[in-house]
């Protein structure tokens, strides 16, 4: 029912792109919400912010970096092959307005999920300016799609192999001095999210970040998702998986994403050893 | 009185078959083991078959309880099972998890001189003995009426709706948020309590009846109920439960270790966290597990702990023991295997670590003062009283709010100050037209029969719209 229509290995094969049929939710989905995968009956439930949906083909598309014993699994699964379980869309989409001029930063798979926000931000009218981050240039993702939906791109790269040498941070810093920004959007690693937060509060620019919580349903039910933003619990599944960056408990979230962090080694252990057989 | 009833009541009522609690508190086997035909026939002669059943005034979905019984009494097991159906699409659930002290046993005739009747235990032993043994036949369905229907959630409410509808010759369509049908029955109720094997048998007979059963559709996010009627369907039954767990609001309450129950018995019931890592969903084993809370959700995540290796397993609850929601049975069960009650006792705050891990607790004495709003005796805290309990895991279970996801999504759905959907209590009529309410998302968290008893008044209103209108 969920079937894979198409599949790409990115960043040396470390990240994954997966266009999926699915019918109901590429009519539906808006930026900014998710998708919850399962691999097989065993497996674990996953949450996904979608890259990009196609409606008149029916399918949506997903990319993930492979890090645990559920990705490993998913990575497995080719063109053709159906996923066990596929529900959405989920949680509430990006509000998108044109606010001005936008800053959108992105990093890791964060990128991906910031695609069609930046691009919606960009047809809304917004000046958009884009920075990517990444480790090295060869694990960076999605350039050329970002540049289209940008009005300017900057890459940084912490190894210095293209762009600017160091941190998406720095030339956040540079873009806020030069220019009154209305509206920063910040999707990747929990670091990332945290110290561009930390920036762009100085300045009092408004910043939305995404986060990619521990879920288990994913429609409000469990509760497991639940992050501290100001002085109130929210779900990210229902409430989120945007919020406003100045708000958010980024080391509570990072503490509570490392929950299983013991069981889940043991479980590519054995994931492991069970396909070198 | 005549010699042969006096006779009928010196027979003691059939004490359950149940695993040793010393041996069953480490394992997910279910507790109780069933009755043997020759116990279960001893027990169903204990019947008086009074003319006017006061039993059946208990029983919320009206089951023909001395009809069936009787069939019990002359062997026809078989018999048995397909009279239950008439009135009861899931009566191996029902016989395992209705409260029936309060129901039908509770109105029993004998149990006024004598322990009443076993009804529960011959209702799950008619219909074990139907799985077990039966040619696999379902009870027939009338003629296609053409109509369909929309029945969203697949938990007790929405099954007996279903259930109800085939019967009537509609077409159902039961759409399922999960992976799997069965709603609490398969997330929440655990497998020592209601084996799953059981849940999928009877949604099972259902798809055998003609039911249809989208997974993975969650209606309000992926499709509307609007849309759903855009597409044909004539009347929609929304049985979606509570789902929108409750917290305390405490200091620390987002520390790794502390669960809702929903979370806890979901990673373990549904997601199989304790056939971990065969299952990749992981659940936490805590040491000293604290369950907050005392309904029958409170008893199954205890149990649950002790069964995932717990050292101590604690329910604290802020009133006494009187005052504790869940069944007599679940108290009992749960003492049996070594559950300790922490009474008159309220947490104020949680304790962690360096990396965010729970690892105490600190709770407040309580003492019972004047009734509240519920006639209970309102407990009030006793000013000095803190201690601590070390901890590593604590589930709280206080109760569910309405999730919006679907009455967002659906407008002309009136709902009450606390979300939950207004609908008639005669009738499940919403004031949507054509569309249905009952379970919890109307009710707030209540039983799996009351949530049946809900369904089978909806699916008879709605029976009634399909032929004459709204």
């Amino acid at each position: 029912m969920a079937k894979i229509v198409n599949r790409e290995e990115m960043a040396q094969g470390t990240i994954i792109l997966n266009e999926i049929q699915a019918e109901r939710i590429s009519q539906k989905a808006k930026p900014g919400q998710f998708v919850i995968l399962q691999a097989d009956e065993t497996g674990e439930r996953i949450p996904l912010t979608m890259a990009d949906t196609n409606p008149e083909k029916g399918t949506i598309t997903i990319i993930y970096m492979v890090v645990g014993k559920s990705t490993a699994r998913f990575k497995e699964l080719q063109v053709g092959d159906d996923y066990y379980a596929l529900i959405g869309p989920l949680g509430k989409p990006t509000h998108i307005e044109n606010f001005g001029k936008v800053v959108c930063v992105g990093g890791g798979t964060g990128i991906a999920v910031l695609h069609p926000i930046a691009r919606a931000l960009k047809q809304a009218g917004n000046d958009v300016t884009t920075i990517l981050g990444s480790r090295s240039y060869d694990l960076l993702i999605m350039e050329e799609k970002m540049k289209a939906a940008s009005n300017t791109l900057h890459i940084c790269t912490d190894d210095g192999s293209k762009g600017h040498h160091g941190f998406v941070t720095d030339v956040l810093k540079k873009c806020l001095e030069n220019d009154k920004i209305d509206l920063v959007v910040a999707i990747g690693p929990i670091p990332m999210m945290k110290f561009c937060s930390l920036i762009t509060k100085e300045k009092n620019v408004k910043t939305f970040v995404s986060l990619n919580p521990i879920m288990v349903d994913g429609t409000g039910m469990c509760g497991c998702c639940r992050v501290s933003v100001g002085t109130d619990t929210k779900f990210a599944c229902v409430d989120g998986p945007e919020f406003d960056g100045h708000k958010v408990d980024f080391d509570e979230l990072a503490k509570r994403l490392a929950s299983y962090v013991e069981v889940e080694k043991q479980s590519m252990e054995a994931f492991k050893k069970s396909r070198q057989q | 009185m005549s010699d042969k009833k006096q006779e009928k009541i010196k027979v003691s009522r059939a004490k359950m078959p149940e695993q040793d609690p010393d041996v069953r508190r480490r394992n997910f086997k279910e507790v109780p083991e069933g009755l043997t035909p020759e116990m279960a026939v001893a027990e169903a002669k204990r019947c008086l078959q009074c003319k006017n059943p006061k039993c059946m005034e208990g029983c919320p979905v009206s089951v023909k309880i001395p009809e069936f019984i009787s069939l019990i009494a002359q062997e026809d097991f078989m018999g048995a099972a397909k009279k239950l159906w008439e009135r009861n699409a899931l009566p191996a659930v029902c016989g395992r998890v209705c409260p029936q002290e309060e129901q039908c046993e509770g109105q029993c005739i004998v149990g006024k001189k004598d322990k009443p009747v076993a009804i529960g235990y011959l209702e799950r032993f008619a219909a074990d003995y139907a799985r077990k043994n039966g040619s696999g036949e379902v009870p027939p369905v009338e003629e296609k009426t053409g109509k369909k229907i929309a029945v969203i959630g697949s938990g007790p409410s929405g099954l007996t709706v279903a259930g109800d509808l085939l019967l009537k010759g509609h077409d159902v369509t039961i759409f399922e948020a999960f992976h799997k049908p069965g709603g609490v029955l398969v997330y929440g109720i655990p497998e020592f309590r209601l084996p799953k094997e059981i849940v999928a048998s009877e949604v099972a007979t259902l798809e055998k009846m003609g039911a249809k059963i989208e997974c993975n559709s969650v209606v309000g996010a992926s499709v509307t109920i609007d849309e759903l009627f855009a597409e044909g369907y004539d009347a929609a039954y929304i049985g979606v439960g509570a789902g929108l767990p409750r917290f305390m609001n405490l200091e620390g309450e987002n520390l790794i270790g502390i669960y809702s129950a929903n979370e806890y018995l979901t990673r373990t019931n549904l997601m199989k966290g304790y056939l971990f890592p065969q299952y990749d969903t992981p659940i936490a084993r805590g040491k000293n597990v604290v369950v907050l809370g005392a309904g029958n959700v409170a008893m199954d995540s205890a149990r649950t702990a002790m069964r995932l290796g717990a050292e101590s397993v604690k329910v604290v609850y802020r009133r006494s023991r009187e005052e504790m929601p869940a069944r007599a049975e679940e108290l009992h069960h749960a003492q049996e295997e070594h559950i300790e009650f922490v009474l008159l006792t309220n947490p104020t705050r949680f304790f962690g670590d360096a990396n965010g891990r729970l690892i105490g607790m600190e709770c407040l004495k309580m003492e019972l003062g004047e009734p509240d709003d519920s006639g209970r005796r309102r407990p009030v805290p006793v000013k000095g009283s803190e201690f601590r309990i070390d901890c590593d895991l604590v589930v709280v279970s206080v109760g569910s709010n309405a999730n919006p996801l679907l009455t967002n999504s659906t407008p002309g759905l009136k709902l009450n100050r606390w979300g939950n959907i207004v609908a008639d209590p005669a009738n499940g009529k919403t004031s949507k037209r054509g569309v249905w309410a009952g379970g919890d998302i109307v009710t707030g968290a209540a039983t799996v029969i009351l949530a049946m008893g809900a369904g089978r008044a909806a699916a008879d209103s709605i029976h009634d719209y399909l032929s004459r209108g709204w």
